[in-house]
């Protein structure tokens, strides 16, 4: 566990430390700290903070520089001075940052009363004005005040106010007098301009200009970004401004646009040929144009991956490696048992040799050229019982029926009745044994899927007076007076939103609206530990496939990895602009990936913290996400009713699934990865042919570098089968490990 | 797209009225007007931001509905400290009030009287959540239990037979909309699709399981035991998956009805009209297409001349009171303006009514189930007739030849009468009731008439008292027909067996729905009124048959082969 846990974890610790106090010195400002952690971290994301950028390979850019120097000035005023000189030291940064730091400290030190950061503010946005093509805009690091409106300040160069209209009208024009191959591309710069004049006009206390001008044009976005404008709309005062995060994330992150050479080409010339200057300046300074070479994209292309809060992807964002293989199986000696002893009796000895081999052969093949190393993050070791149950693994396994269009799975519905609209989280153990469910009124349930009841462990006074030597000393530890069908687990002071099982049944987690995520010990049925970091509702949690490690993500924006024997995180993911309401662990353990009510996807990379993909696309906020079991797919599905499934390698968007009604809660790739399950809101089970969506896909270097791809609209081909349940939504789906269908949800009787 | 939806986004602002209202609510005076305005735009504002906030608390509930939990989970979000009490379960009603010019919305807080909520008897406990596991799918296939939504939901059986081109129309939209693009191979798969579509949904092919379940049905139906019977019946009225055995039952009932009749097995018509009872109760079931073979044999339930061997001692009566409610309740839920069931029904039993040949067990059912329609008949069809009736029950009465049968069938005519008549002329008569009035009014029936509308008032006077006082309402179960009833149980036990005149199994695998195995007499859609015809009686017939030709005319177009085999029989 070494190298993540204990010199990166202290690291963290201190830079932890850092907010919490200035978490309690301004507790009432808790939006805009969050908002200075992601901008902190931003696409650099935390890994700059923990450990230098492997990735990168090179010395650190200009821009980085500038923010680690911002990170030092902020420890100092903090007085960590250790974690100062560490920094100092991992980053080498002593030469360049003390010459830069002369005449800021003198200041700092003075007063501090964030002069420094103004001044320190002021040379870096000079420095990215020098590059305009940096990636990240540095931001202020003192959560103060002064700095929010230096933020928002970039609005006070300001035009006539009576002119914006007719310059947005002029833009307008153009746009829809251009060739129709680059209308559409074009057209995508309607949203951000008409966003950020809006806001230019509130700022400089335009009132009635700005409502004028939103009247007039808000009829002309796309409807996905209905819900935005329904925020903007409100918003009509400067004073307005300053307390809402989701405009400071619009300011701060550039919005990227993804346009064609020729499109942009056209453009710039008619906006220098009309000295169209303030249009000219927004497009300068609030967005981010990635021009690619090639044919201009269609409207219907531009639509599949537009839709998210601030824009599309850049491509180079989506340009690391990825390591997205499986990890090698441990060899375990598959011992004689009852399923050879029959193969025997029924077909003699030579038969059974046989199969014994193949069982071992398909398990020691080749390692995966894809997969990453196998001690890249450190893994907690195998236990007997671990081995135990890769052993039923692999003999249920040969059991699996293989699903196809032809052979589809049949579906066990779990309902839950009487619940009252209460059930808000649903999970179930891999073999499918337990059951758990999270409720709106603080408890979380357990129930046993099979015969066998549930039992606690004995009290460790009765304990004491059992014999250890004996050959049934598992079964004695069981009190068996307590076996009952469920359990309930008191101890949540707010709604469940999220519960996950460990791999090996024996702990629960569970994630809660009152900031917490606790562990659950499933043998004494009591909690063993209460996470706290997050302050905020607790939207999702998830253990890793290996156990160990999870992942919650909430309200707060970021997300938190976590070791189970350590009370304070290991990593935070931050760079959503919004809610992280999704959290799933890769298939390998190595990457976490992260959906957010801003309308993304991010896939961090848990060794440093990076953030390796970053998917736009989706309509609304995402609420359900699946790996493929080979792991080289993700699948998504968001309250837009829709499935998006991407190719983690390339970084692309491959499909689209159209037809749900409503927000997708549940999806489940089959154990086999044949059939992808989506259960919704609106009382559907579906099941689509994974098998057939991905093989379509035709995934070339040249569409890789084009970062798009032409998306084919077959949702009905890949339909297989539609099952109605008794207004009943889907929480939640598993395949159990022979691939019969497992849903679960409440039953609404209104 | 953007063109498509021209939604309408405009901030919407609390009137500054409502500031100066909440300001006098906590003692401050005057507001000026433009400090109003500030505090409304503010507020406004806030509030959308929590609603939005509260909004992420309803995704993630995984519900479609606000609640006030939601707000207050939204209020902590923001530090606020939550509005405390507004914990209700129901909508929480605004009531409005004006005067002085402005008008306000407020929320009624009533005084709560402790005593009271100490005093009144503790509610239910809520149930505890229960997990129930069921087969959503197996193989792919949803099988029709009631855990699972009906495969056909009702909504569709009702247009698929009211509205049959309609099933169709959205198809060839379809079509249209794609060869207007021009994608002809595509086109033509749609063409191929849309044939399938236009392919009747009710095959007539049942699986194996269908068949075996059909026949238990109708044996555990028709079979002697009673509690059997009362299982196969509560499954007809509640099992999602019969659509497809719709028309064997609705055979299978009219078949038997016909038979049943000739032989007068009154048991047997009881269990039948149970069975159209349990095919009308189940929720998912759409009767407008087997209505042609239903209603006749209901009606023939009410109205028959004989229904049974012992018409003096057997209770036929309670079988027609059964049947008359039948008919009132698929009047009430498939008259329409297309098939007039309600008005042809009625003028059925007016027109047996007002014939002076009419026996008295017709007579009998026809003024039950005019009864049955409502309040508005009795009063425009029967009570003018009452002094008629009158004196042909006091005739029958007071006469010196008589038979018994004749003597109790005016007798239950009158009973029947007076039970219908005294609560419609209780409630449309005025104060006072007047023996001589009701004399004059009436007839012969006048005396006993008013000693129930007394009675009526009287007890409707004592439930207006108990409504005010416990606020429950009172609902009389309406009794239910079975065995113990006609006092037949014990003869009829022996008798079923040769007597019901069950489709045998292998009908079932044939196309056409099963009809009886035993010779039986040409198979005649009348409505039988008697099983002897009799002078009397054929003109009843011809009335019937004309309402069966009436009906005939009106059924939909796309019936056609329920008309022809219909016609058929007939000739």
């Amino acid at each position: 566990m070494t190298p993540l846990l204990s010199a990166p974890g202290e690291k963290m610790a201190a830079v932890q430390d850092a907010p919490m106090e200035l978490d309690s010195e301004k507790e009432t400002k808790p939006e805009i700290l969050s908002d200075g952690t992601s901008n902190l971290s931003g696409n650099t994301a935390s890994g700059t903070l923990s450990s230098p950028p492997l990735t990168a390979g090179g010395a650190p850019k200009q821009e980085d520089q500038q923010t680690l120097i911002a990170v030092l000035q902020f420890l100092r005023r903090n007085k960590l001075t250790e974690s100062v000189d560490i920094l100092r030291r991992e980053a080498c940064l002593e030469d360049q940052e003390d010459s830069q730091t002369l005449d800021g400290s003198g200041g700092g030190k003075g007063d501090g009363d964030g002069g420094d950061a103004n001044s320190l503010l002021s040379r870096v946005s000079i420095a990215s004005a020098a590059a305009p093509q940096s990636t990240l805009t540095p931001i202020p690091v003192k959560n103060d005040q002064p700095d929010v409106s230096v933020v928002l300040s970039a609005y006070s160069q300001q035009g006539d106010p009576s002119l914006y209209q007719v310059y947005y009208t002029g833009l307008k024009n153009f746009i829809e007098s251009v060739l129709d191959c680059h209308r559409a591309e074009l057209s995508q710069l309607f949203y951000p301009l008409f966003v950020h004049m809006y806001l230019e006009l509130v700022y400089n206390n335009h009132e009635t200009k700005a409502k004028a001008f939103f009247e007039k044009f808000s009829g002309d976005q796309e409807c996905y970004y209905q819900d935005d404008l329904q925020i903007l709309c409100g918003l009509t005062k400067k004073e307005h401004l300053k307390g809402n995060e989701a405009l400071l994330d619009f300011r701060t992150s550039r919005f990227v646009l993804r346009i064609s050479r020729d499109s942009y080409q056209l453009l710039k010339r008619h906006l220098q040929e009309r000295h169209n200057n303030q249009i000219w300046n927004i497009i300068q300074e609030h967005l981010y144009i990635d021009i690619f070479d090639g044919m201009p994209r269609s409207k219907s292309q531009i639509d599949s991956m537009s839709g998210s809060f601030a824009g599309e992807t850049r491509r180079e964002v989506n340009k690391a490696k990825v390591f997205y293989g499986l990890l090698k199986e441990p060899e375990i000696e598959v011992p004689l048992d009852d399923e050879d002893d029959e193969a025997e009796n029924e077909e003699g000895k030579p038969k059974k040799k046989k199969t014994k081999k193949d069982s071992m052969g398909s398990k020691s093949k080749k390692q995966d050229p894809n997969a990453p190393q196998q001690n890249r993050i450190p893994l907690p070791e195998l236990k007997d019982s671990d081995k135990l149950d890769k052993i039923m693994y692999m003999k249920e396994s040969t059991k699996r029926i293989r699903l196809g269009p032809e052979n589809l799975p049949s579906i066990c519905f779990y309902s839950f009745l009487n619940a009252y609209q209460g059930l808000t989280a649903v999970d179930f153990t891999d073999d499918s044994s337990l059951l758990a469910g999270g409720f709106a009124d603080s408890t979380v349930r357990v129930w046993s899927a099979t015969p066998k009841k549930l039992r606690k462990v004995k009290s460790a006074a009765e304990l004491n007076l059992i014999d250890k030597e004996s050959d049934d000393v598992l079964e004695r530890i069981m009190d068996e007076k307590t076996a009952s069908e469920s359990k309930n687990l008191y101890g949540h002071s707010g709604p469940v939103y999220g519960v996950s099982f460990s791999p090996d049944r024996n702990y629960l987690l569970s994630s809660s609206e009152d900031g917490t995520v606790r562990l659950w010990s499933l043998q004494t049925f009591t909690c063993l530990v209460g996470y706290k970091g997050h302050n905020y509702p607790v939207w999702d949690t998830h253990f890793s496939p290996f156990g160990y490690y999870f992942v919650s993500g909430g309200h707060d924006r970021v997300a938190r990895l976590w070791a189970t024997d350590h009370y304070q995180p290991l990593r935070i993911f931050a760079g959503h602009l919004a809610d992280v309401t999704c959290t799933r662990f890769h298939p390998n353990s190595n990457y976490v990936v992260t959906g957010s009510t801003d309308r993304t996807i991010r896939l961090w990379d848990v060794l440093n913290g990076n953030c390796v993909r970053f998917f736009t696309g989706h309509k609304g906020p995402i609420h359900s996400l699946a790996f493929s079991p080979n792991g080289k797919f993700l699948a998504s599905g968001s309250t837009d009713g829709r499935v998006l499934l991407w190719d983690i390698g390339h970084g692309l968007m491959i499909g689209e699934l159209k037809g749900h009604t409503d927000t997708i809660y549940a999806l489940k790739f089959s154990r086999d990865g044949e059939i992808l399950a989506s259960g919704s809101m609106d009382n559907t089970v579906r099941l689509w042919d994974s098998m057939k969506a991905f093989d379509d896909m035709e995934t070339d270097d040249f569409t890789a570098a084009t970062g798009h791809i032409p998306l084919p609209d077959n949702s009905q081909e890949l339909l297989l089968g539609m099952y109605h349940s008794k207004s009943t939504p889907v929480t939640h789906l598993h395949f159990t490990r022979r691939n019969l269908l497992l849903a679960a949800g409440a039953y609404n009787s209104q | 797209m953007a063109e498509e939806r021209r939604q309408k986004l405009c901030s919407v602002i609390l009137p500054t009225e409502s500031m100066k209202a909440i300001a006098e609510s906590v003692g401050v005076g005057s507001l000026q007007e433009e400090s109003c305005l500030a505090l409304s735009e503010e507020v406004s504002y806030r509030i959308k931001e929590i609603a939005q906030d509260a909004l992420k608390f309803m995704h993630h509930g995984k519900r479609r509905k606000l609640t006030t939990g939601d707000i207050d989970h939204a209020l902590k979000l923001k530090n606020v400290e939550p509005l405390y009490g507004f914990q209700s379960q129901e909508f929480i009603p605004f009531r409005f009030a004006s005067g002085g010019g402005r008008e306000l919305h407020f929320y009624e807080e009533k005084e709560v009287d402790l005593s009271d909520i100490i005093n009144t008897p503790l509610p239910r406990v809520p149930l505890d959540v229960s997990l129930k596991a069921h087969w959503l799918s197996i193989d792919g296939v949803q099988p029709a239990i009631p855990e699972n939504p009906p495969p056909v939901p009702k909504e569709q059986q009702k247009t698929d037979s009211t509205e049959p081109l309609k099933a169709v129309k959205p198809g060839q939209e379809e079509e249209g909309s794609i060869q207007t693009k021009g994608q002809g191979a595509s086109s033509a798969e749609v063409k191929g699709k849309e044939k399938m579509r236009m392919k009747p949904r009710s095959t007539h092919e049942l699986s194996v399981e269908q068949q075996l379940y059909y026949k238990e049905i109708t044996e555990a139906c028709v079979g002697s035991c009673e509690a059997k019977r009362a299982e196969a019946l509560q499954s007809i009225a509640t099992d999602p998956g019969l659509y497809q055995m719709l028309p064997r039952f609705s055979t299978f009932i009219s078949e038997g009805v016909r038979v049943n009749v000739v032989q007068n097995n009154l048991a047997l018509l009881i269990y039948l009209m149970r069975m159209v009872k349990a095919l009308m109760d189940n929720p998912t079931l759409y009767l407008e297409k087997y209505l042609h073979e239903l209603i006749p044999a209901v009606v023939t339930c009410i109205v028959s001349k004989q229904l049974c061997l012992r018409p003096d001692v057997d209770n036929h009566w309670a079988l027609r009171d059964f049947a008359a409610r039948l008919m009132a309740q698929s009047c009430k839920t498939f008259s329409t303006t297309t098939n007039n069931i309600q008005s042809r029904i009625t003028k059925t039993f007016t027109k047996a009514l007002l014939d002076d040949k009419t026996q008295w067990t017709t007579r009998y059912g026809c003024i039950a189930g005019l009864a049955e329609l409502g309040h508005d008949v009795i009063k425009t069809l029967i009570i003018p007739r009452l002094s008629v009736e009158g004196a042909r029950i006091k005739a029958v009465m007071d006469g010196p030849v008589v038979s018994n049968i004749d003597k109790i069938g005016a007798d239950h005519v009158q009973s029947l009468l007076l039970k219908h008549c005294a609560c419609v002329v209780a409630k449309t008569r005025p104060l006072p009731d007047m023996v001589d009035q009701y004399k004059a009014d009436y007839g012969y029936l006048g005396t006993m008439l008013c000693s129930h509308v007394v009675k009526a008032r009287a007890q409707a006077a004592f439930q207006a008292q108990t409504v005010n006082r416990t606020t429950l309402t009172i609902t009389q179960p309406r009794p239910t027909l079975s065995m113990s009833q006609s006092g037949l149980s014990a003869s009829s036990g022996s008798r079923t067996p040769n007597i019901i005149k069950v489709p045998s199994s292998l009908t079932l695998m044939s196309t056409r729905p099963g009809t009886p195995t035993q010779p039986s007499p040409p198979a005649t859609k009348y409505i039988v009124m008697a099983t002897s015809a009799g002078a009397a009686s054929t003109q009843q017939v011809r009335v019937l048959n004309e309402f069966v030709s009436l009906y005939l005319s009106r059924l939909p177009r796309h019936l056609y082969h329920f008309r022809a085999c219909l016609t058929s029989d007939r000739r």
